[in-house]
């Protein structure tokens, strides 16, 4: 589908209003129902057991203690999983994630579980359970992982992408390269260089809900699955899968989801939730308590960035050149090739080239988080380019502008670029009275640009008319934040009825066709496509109804303001009739009236942001505080803006307690030493200033009403722009993400 | 283990129920009684979904065990609506979309709906302060601070 330009001067008439969401009163009485939010009769309830260590080779596991136990139903490992991956290395690497087979591969790995009448007899029976460990030498850094002497964690991982084939295992799993030009000649012209390493620490989505998930296995073959999640037919398909259950036979039913942002995208605790029940032949339930979200689940990935870039002195960058590493815990991964990806994305560059090495190391399995991969990138690119401009003599914003992207940009990570909001958003910030606000002592001011792909998918949307003219909408992508209003919104304006005649629903796995998960940006984006074309399907059947009623061709029928309209001389005269009346009539004139649509959302148009930030750093303690916020970005058209609104400081929060506070801790023993919000602290209402937003409305040539997804880019500028805020006030660089009091006092001191 | 047998109000409505003594008032209410408005984000006090008025007092329902509500008054989420009609601080919360994922909203319609009890016309600062023990991980808080300016006002005009 594409856009129409006629939409560009067409005033809208629900998208772009602010109504209160469908599934609002729900959530401020508490009547929601979230993963724990449900139960079921009968149902015991589930514990899982996980290894203390960060490296070990199970040596045996003896359960017959915990068995024994009365009030244990079912106790599970990972033989009660067998691999059915049938050499799928992806799947088999979340089935040994979900239960560790031959060796436990960091702090968290889950070994056993439970399943018992109540949480307390399952508590004892974990006590239990015997596990024989041989340790292992563990490596939880990313450049000790990298280093050739590091300890192995799988020793059948041959680093994939390198010519000639290495010899022999490392826990460098792939190398992947990008750009174009050539690199070495441009930076030997180039007359002011920057170079530097930056890090990045590990850190979690923290969505408040932990995952919970309610498991229903019968006798016959036949399962249900009520879970928080991002992408419940992706959880199908992975459970169906590890479990050896018929597709078709599971039904999964997502629950109201309490945050994921790229944490809730695939299955931990929900295939062993299935085998206990399978085992037990009762329902069960299962929990996981914030420490198992800590050890168990998130993380991204930490980083290690070389950036090296050259520019000319009339402030043309040169060359461009990163090589970066991110560890992907004891898996392989492709996060750093994501990172490699959009390093430079937002700029214009004859010559770059970007590396990326997946690093392995003991800790928990990288999990997507939100643009997962671009905001540490950005933060080394970003930092870079700053000091850059600096020793150009051009203002940090110029500088910038005069290095974007443009329209058929060839972007670093290859494709042509179409039109685009990096230059926009720029200018906007340029203008923006936050650059030109006063500073005081002890402040900085610092601004950084990001961008994310954006991605479509595969989508399935039912509209259904009631005979009461109002619109049921069963959508398949879980709704994170809002989406059932906007998607309410555009069926609304399409079908050119009320926003309150339409309700919209996420259906369950057996109530409608295979859709994506909510995840690169895609919720509105997509399921907005399928709605469109659902409801002009829709609109067929509704006028063809009409032209039945009247007795004339079709092709004379129209559909104007939610009216079938009579057009031609011969019957002009006629009154228009209302998608109530057509409904009214539908059992008489052929029955239902309903649009599908099944597609693949193509044209996800990539997203830019700027944001500017500023802080003040205490000299005294290294405490900074964030004075000021401002995010500005490209939505392509806001659907809700107050939603866009939230999805910008959204992403903005999280980035500034990334970049300012947020770290997994890691002892020598390889035990994560801060698996709780007390220890592991995310941003409060105290520590955050009011985030102004700004929307740009650059439209995306394929979408209908030119919407872009706009979850995910808001998290990627702030790394930097908070440590540009925070180089520009204590005159150090900043390297070292999170940039904690102790790292900011050394900072100074050094 | 025997049941400890504890008597209480809920919402204004008399409440009995027995729990194991190293039972939290969280999971009773939760679990015993099906007051599912009151989430679980953290189990030790660190995130403030769990919030709850105990008597007058703001309090993290999981650090509170379910024998200690003997005798005492306890206000949740539930609570808040007379009927169809929604609190204040739930209408601005909807109004100014203060809520995302909505999993912290009780929890912050709770505390805000005690803070204004005791501060009907908080700063800004004030409101920052007076909800830092909530975790919200979705909206960057700025909506729910705008809700709460603007429920207090309706709420001092009423
Ligand atoms: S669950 Fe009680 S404070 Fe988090
Ligand atoms: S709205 Fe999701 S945690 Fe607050």
């Amino acid at each position: 589908m594409t856009f129409d330009p006629s939409h560009a001067a067409r005033s809208f008439s629900s998208v772009g209003t602010r109504p209160i969401r469908p599934d609002g009163v729900d959530k401020v009485t508490g009547r929601a129902r979230y993963g724990a939010d449900f139960n079921m009769p009968g149902q015991l309830i589930g514990r899982i057991l996980r290894s203390p260590h960060a490296h070990a080779v199970i040596r045996k596991i003896d359960t017959s203690k915990a068995e024994q136990l009365p009030g244990v139903k079912a106790v599970v490992t990972a033989a009660d999983l067998p691999d059915l991956t049938n050499g799928d290395t992806s799947m088999y690497d979340i089935l040994d994630n979900c239960m560790a087979r031959r060796k436990a591969l960091y702090d968290g790995h889950a070994v056993a579980a439970v399943a018992a009448i109540d949480a307390h007899t399952a508590r004892q029976a974990l006590k239990l359970i015997d596990v024989e460990y041989e340790l292992l030498p563990h490596v939880t850094d990313v450049d000790q992982a990298f280093a050739a002497d590091a300890p192995l964690i799988n020793d059948t991982i041959i680093t994939k992408g390198v010519d000639p084939k290495p010899d022999r295992a490392s826990n460098v799993s792939m190398r992947s390269q990008f750009g174009h030009g050539d690199v070495d000649a441009g930076m030997a012209k180039a007359d002011f260089v920057v170079e530097r390493t930056f890090r990045t620490e590990q850190t979690h989505q923290g969505y408040i809900e932990p995952h919970a998930c309610v498991a229903n296995v019968s006798s016959d073959g036949t399962a249900d699955l009520w879970v928080c999640t991002q992408g419940h037919f992706v959880y199908r398909q992975h459970c169906a899968q590890l479990l050896g259950l018929e597709a078709s036979k599971l039904r999964v039913t997502s629950s109201e989801i309490g945050g994921g942002f790229g944490g809730k995208t695939h299955v931990w605790a929900e295939p062993v939730a299935l085998a206990l029940s399978r085992k037990a032949g009762r329902p069960v339930k299962l929990v996981m308590t914030r420490d198992e979200v800590f050890r168990a689940t998130g993380p991204t990935s930490a980083t290690s960035i070389d950036v090296k870039i050259g520019a000319l002195k009339d402030g043309t960058i040169i060359a461009a050149d990163a090589t970066l590493r991110y560890s992907c815990g004891p898996y392989a991964g492709s996060w750093a090739e994501v990172g490699a990806m959009t390093a430079f994305a937002c700029y214009k560059l004859e010559n770059v080239r970007t590396v990326g090495y997946e690093v392995l190391v003991n800790r928990p399995k990288t999990a997507a988080y939100r643009a997962p991969s671009a905001p540490m990138a950005a933060f080394a690119v970003e930092s870079a380019i700053d000091e850059l401009a600096k020793k150009v003599g051009m203002d940090a914003v110029d500088f910038r502008i005069k290095n974007a992207a443009q329209e058929g940009t060839k972007a670093s990570y290859g494709p042509v670029y179409g039109p685009i909001g990096i230059g926009p958003t720029l200018e906007a910030v340029k203008n923006h009275p936050h650059m030109k606000a006063p500073l005081g002592k002890n402040q900085g001011r610092g601004m950084a640009c990001g961008f994310w792909f954006n991605f479509g998918g595969q989508t399935c949307t039912d509209l259904n008319i009631g005979m009461d003219g109002t619109v049921s909408l069963a959508v398949g992508t879980v709704d994170v934040g809002g989406s059932r209003a906007s998607l309410s919104l555009v069926a609304a304006e399409e079908l050119g009825i009320d926003y309150a005649q339409v309700r919209a629903v996420i259906a369950d796995t057996s109530s409608l066709g295979y859709n994506d998960m909510t995840d690169g940006s895609r919720g509105t984006f997509s399921s907005s496509m399928a709605t469109i074309s659902a409801a002009r399907n829709a609109i067929k059947i509704l006028r063809a109804r009409a032209a039945q009623m009247w007795d004339i061709p079709v092709e004379d029928v129209t559909w104007e303001r939610g009216h079938a309209v009579a057009k031609g001389e011969t019957h002009g005269n006629l009154p228009n009739l209302s998608l109530k009346e057509i409904a009214a009539a539908s059992g008489t004139t052929g029955g239902p009236i309903a649009g599908h649509s099944e597609i693949v959302a193509d044209g996800a148009g990539v997203s830019f942001a700027t944001h500017i930030c500023d802080i003040e750093v205490d000299p005294e303690t290294g405490a900074t505080k964030v004075l000021r916020y401002t995010v500005v970005q490209d939505a392509g058209k806001a659907v809700h803006p107050t939603y866009v609104e939230g999805q910008y400081q959204g992403g903005a929060a999280q980035g500034i307690g990334w970049a300012l506070n947020e770290e997994y801790i890691y002892g020598k023993d390889g035990r994560l030493q801060n698996a709780g919000f007390l220890d592991y602290r995310i941003p409060v209402c105290s520590d955050l200033p009011m985030i102004d937003t700004q929307i740009l409305e650059i439209p995306n040539p394929n979408h209908p009403y030119g919407v872009r997804g706009v979850g995910e880019t808001s998290i990627v500028p702030p790394l930097a722009a908070v440590a540009n805020a925070v180089s520009n006030a204590v005159g150090v660089r900043m390297e070292h993400i999170p940039m904690s009091p102790p790292r900011i006092l050394a900072a100074l001191e050094a | 283990m025997a049941g400890i047998a504890v008597s209480t109000t809920i919402n204004g409505d008399q409440a009995e129920f027995l729990c194991h003594p190293d039972e939290t008032l969280l999971e009773v209410l939760r679990e015993r009684l099906g007051l599912m408005g009151v989430k679980e984000g953290c189990g030790t006090g660190d995130c403030g979904a769990c919030s709850i008025i105990l008597d007058d007092r703001l309090v993290c329902s999981c650090l509170v065990l379910g024998a200690e509500a003997e005798g005492r008054r306890i206000a949740t989420v539930e609570g808040m609506a007379q009927g169809d009609k929604l609190h204040p601080l739930q209408q601005k919360f909807l109004e100014h979309a203060a809520l995302q994922c909505g999993i912290c909203t009780p929890g912050f319609l709770i505390a805000a709906k005690d803070l204004l009890a005791k501060n009907p016309d908080p700063t800004e600062e004030e409101i920052r302060f007076g909800l830092a023990g909530n975790l919200c991980r979705c909206t960057g808080y700025d909506k729910i601070v705008r809700a709460v300016q603007d429920a207090a006002s309706v709420m001092r005009g009423a």
